[in-house]
């Protein structure tokens, strides 16, 4: 049996997505800035995708932009605030489990003397509003804060992160990676999103093509542009439009929006059925999720094993997951995420994160049970004294 | 003819070997042309000693004398160029030679150094370096003569038919042609050392056949396509040659079952040497190698080692022995596998590691502990698993 479960890393493209890319890549390739009619062709398509994008968060054409990927739009975002604001402010204020994405950036402004504070969690990925409160002050500039963890599901109080901000500084900005997020929950700038300033989203995470992201930036805001030269997205980002992705995107936007109730039914049916099978058939396991999670993560550790042996043991099995630490005698792999939620050393490496699609079946659900409790079981009685 | 690049190659110790020496200078001219096979246009000849690489001029020089450079038994090259051995002939190549020195590096002062291998030839070694000296001064005005310290040191080495004119050297390793010293096995683990036993094993003239075991799926598969790519790089040097993959993991969890943890790691070792024996045995290797270091980790104690040698009756190579291991690191640079090696996957040795390794262990309690496993069983349900991977360079 093959079963795909780790959808948070990436997600099959829809056969609508492919078929669109392949008619964007073989019939209307044509550059959208050229005045002849394959170029009004290809144009089209990123008018479309850009109409669908829009629409899906309840935003506006003109403030949505195609980019690279998640972490072009991350950066982007980050960066972009950072220069156009430097004389209103000087704080930056993110979380410590946001991705690379946003961390590596944030390093870097720091280097160039930001400050920027990293509010914490608690051990099930839930952020220390107090912390926050006293840490944004007159001179922060900027709110980052993902909508959803990558490792454990966990989602972020995104709106009353937008009502303290309200109330301690209106002035400043709010960013949200919403790359886990888009198409896992509900989300839309005039309700639950209301007062969010950007928005990052990509294309492979929504079963849509790799290489492919969007960035959402509400009117009227100054951000610097990341990435300079031919004047494309009006003149916010540069370089000959990704057509093909585009198209691809869209459709994987539409696709996914129009079967939203259907997919999240079918990504909580298989999630509640494992995390219920797990508990009631294995002893000494802790769930990094929290019950109130994004359908579409499943983080768990087993006690007693390590994440990467029940990766290896599993894909033999035809499962694919993906752990929290990449090697026990490799302490750089280990998840910057689990650790900052507290999780004991031993607590991460027994950590595997299974993250689910609509594809996914009960059936399916069974065997993975099945075949995890095989693995453990098997672990625990060999690598007792590691 | 088309124009040419000549490279003369000195061969190192082959040219120590009396009666053999000829046997030797076909193998060393055999392994030239084998890493220099990918040019058209490169001709390989033996005479009077040396081997001269001629390529047509238009073929990239560096990468040849690169690829020349790793062939073991080669001491050392240089880039030449050649004139009839005739000293009107030879005063006019070498004054062409230094003016594009002079172009290149804007080089001001020389220095010949002659040399007559032709006995025959009527000009005696230091005559010729003060005619040809001379001859450089008149047709190279800009050029002064510097015995002490000469930017450039010419050497004119006049031969029966032909004198060949070069400055410099470029090192090879030294050592034997591959192929003159039979065939080894190496076990070869992914690390800094195995590599590099298994290189200075080839450098003596080795054949290298290798294996390696892993622990899937307690082993990243990521942990194999290392050693995979460590083992290509040695196939820059010691040619194309077969690795024997060996899952371990059977023998380790019936070890983990049945022995005391201590001598988890003994045990395993000594179960390596033995799949390794047999291995070798079918695919006529006559002696293993290992990237053993003595007192390295505790499976590589005096003692250790005396348990793990117990286990097999073929010879063990083990060149590193008694290097430190910071030598050990140097030589991975300079060979190339380091950066590689470094990479942190986990390899099957440190997967079952337990607390407190034995350092001190006894063959008797060794052997004991055995005799709770059906050894002979284990390690043949172990050869019968493997695979082989053809390691050649991409």
């Amino acid at each position: 049996m093959f079963v795909y479960l780790d959808n948070s890393a990436t997600t099959k493209p829809y056969n609508e997505t492919v078929e669109v890319m392949t008619k964007v890549l073989t019939e209307d390739f044509g550059n959208p800035s050229s005045l002849h009619t394959l170029g009004i062709a290809a144009e089209k398509y990123v008018r479309g995708a850009r109409k669908t994008f829009a629409q899906s968060l309840g935003a506006s054409e003109e403030e949505v932009y195609f980019t690279s990927c998640g972490t072009e739009s991350d950066n982007t975002a980050l960066m972009g605030v950072a220069q156009a604001r430097r004389r209103s402010g000087n704080k930056i204020i993110t979380t410590a489990v946001e991705h690379p994405a946003i961390l590596e950036p944030a390093k870097r402004l720091e280097s160039m003397g930001f400050e920027v504070e990293y509010i914490g969690v608690d051990k099930q990925c839930h952020l220390d509003m107090e912390q926050l409160k006293s840490a944004i002050t007159d001179d922060t500039v900027l709110i980052s804060v993902m909508a959803v963890n990558n490792e454990t599901g966990t989602i972020m109080p995104v709106e009353e992160i937008v009502k303290l901000r309200d109330s301690l500084n209106k002035n400043a900005l709010i960013h949200t990676d919403a790359v886990q997020a888009y198409g896992k929950i509900p989300m839309d700038l005039r309700g639950g999103f209301k007062g969010v300033d950007l928005l990052s989203v990509s294309g492979h995470k929504i079963h849509g093509p790799k290489g492919i992201g969007g960035l959402y930036i509400k009117k009227g805001l100054n951000v610097t542009p990341f990435i300079i030269g031919g004047g494309q997205e009006k003149h916010f980002r540069s370089g000959t439009e990704n057509t093909a992705g585009i198209a691809g995107f869209g459709k994987a936007i539409e696709i996914s929006n129009n079967n939203f109730e259907h997919r999240i039914k079918a990504m909580s049916e298989a999630k509640d059925f494992l995390a219920n099978g797990l508990k009631a058939e294995l002893k000494d396991i802790i769930f990094n999720t929290p019950e109130d999670s994004a359908v579409s993560v499943l983080n768990v550790s087993f006690m007693g094993t390590r994440g990467e042996v029940l990766l290896h043991t599993l894909e033999q099995d035809g499962i694919f997951i993906s752990t929290g630490s990449a090697c026990s005698s490799n302490k750089k792999g280990q998840s910057h995420v689990l650790g900052a939620m507290g999780l004991k050393p031993k607590e991460i490496e027994g950590a595997i994160r299974f993250s689910f699609s609509e594809f996914n079946t009960i059936e399916e659900m069974e065997y993975v049970l099945e075949k995890v409790k095989k693995a453990v079981t098997r672990f625990r009685k060999l690598g007792s004294f590691r | 003819m088309n124009e040419q690049n000549i490279l003369i190659v000195r061969c190192g110790e082959v040219a120590l070997k009396g009666m053999n020496k000829p046997y030797f200078e076909k193998m060393l001219q055999d392994r030239i042309r084998r890493n220099l096979k990918d040019f058209k246009g490169v001709d390989v000849k033996r005479q009077e000693g040396l081997i001269f690489v001629r390529a047509d001029k238009e073929l990239d020089i560096d990468t040849i004398i690169k690829q020349t450079a790793k062939v073991f038994g080669v001491a050392s090259i240089s880039k030449a160029v050649e004139a009839e051995s005739e000293l009107n002939s030879i005063g006019a190549a070498a004054v062409e030679y230094m003016n594009g020195l002079i172009e290149k590096r804007g080089v001001k002062t020389f220095k010949v150094e002659g040399k007559r291998a032709d006995k025959t030839f009527p000009v005696k070694s230091p005559e010729i370096g003060r005619i040809i000296g001379a001859k450089v001064l008149v047709g190279c005005k800009v050029l002064k003569v510097d015995v002490h310290n000469p930017d450039v040191l010419l050497h004119v080495d006049v031969r029966s038919d032909r004198t060949y004119i070069y400055e410099g050297k470029v090192a090879g390793f030294g050592g034997l042609p591959l192929g003159t010293n039979g065939k080894g096995l190496v076990l070869l683990s992914g690390g800094i050392d195995s590599p590099v036993a298994a290189w200075m094993m080839a450098k003596r003239g080795m054949m290298i056949e290798a294996m390696h075991f892993h622990s899937y799926p307690y082993t990243s598969p990521r942990a194999q396509e290392k050693v995979e790519d460590l083992a290509r790089i040695l196939a820059e040097y010691c040619g194309r040659f077969k690795m024997h993959v060996i899952n371990l993991l059977p023998i380790q969890e019936a070890i983990v079952e049945n022995c005391p943890e201590e001598e988890t790691t003994i045990l395993v070792r000594r179960f390596m040497m033995r799949i390794a024996e047999r291995i070798a045995k079918d695919n006529d290797c006559m002696m293993l190698i290992t990237g053993e270091n003595l007192g390295q980790v505790a499976s590589q104690t005096a003692e250790s080692l005396v348990v793990t040698d117990a286990s097999v009756s073929m010879p063990v190579m083990r060149p590193l022995i008694a290097m430190d291991k910071v030598d050990i690191m140097d030589k991975a640079q300079e060979i190339g596998t380091y950066e590689t090696s470094i990479l942190p996957y986990e390899d099957c040795c440190t997967v079952f590691l337990p607390k407190h390794p034995t350092t001190k262990p006894r063959l008797e309690k060794i052997l004991e502990s055995e005799s709770k496993l059906d050894c002979e069983a284990l390690i043949e349900a172990a050869v019968a698993s493997q695979e082989i991977v053809n390691i050649r360079v991409e």
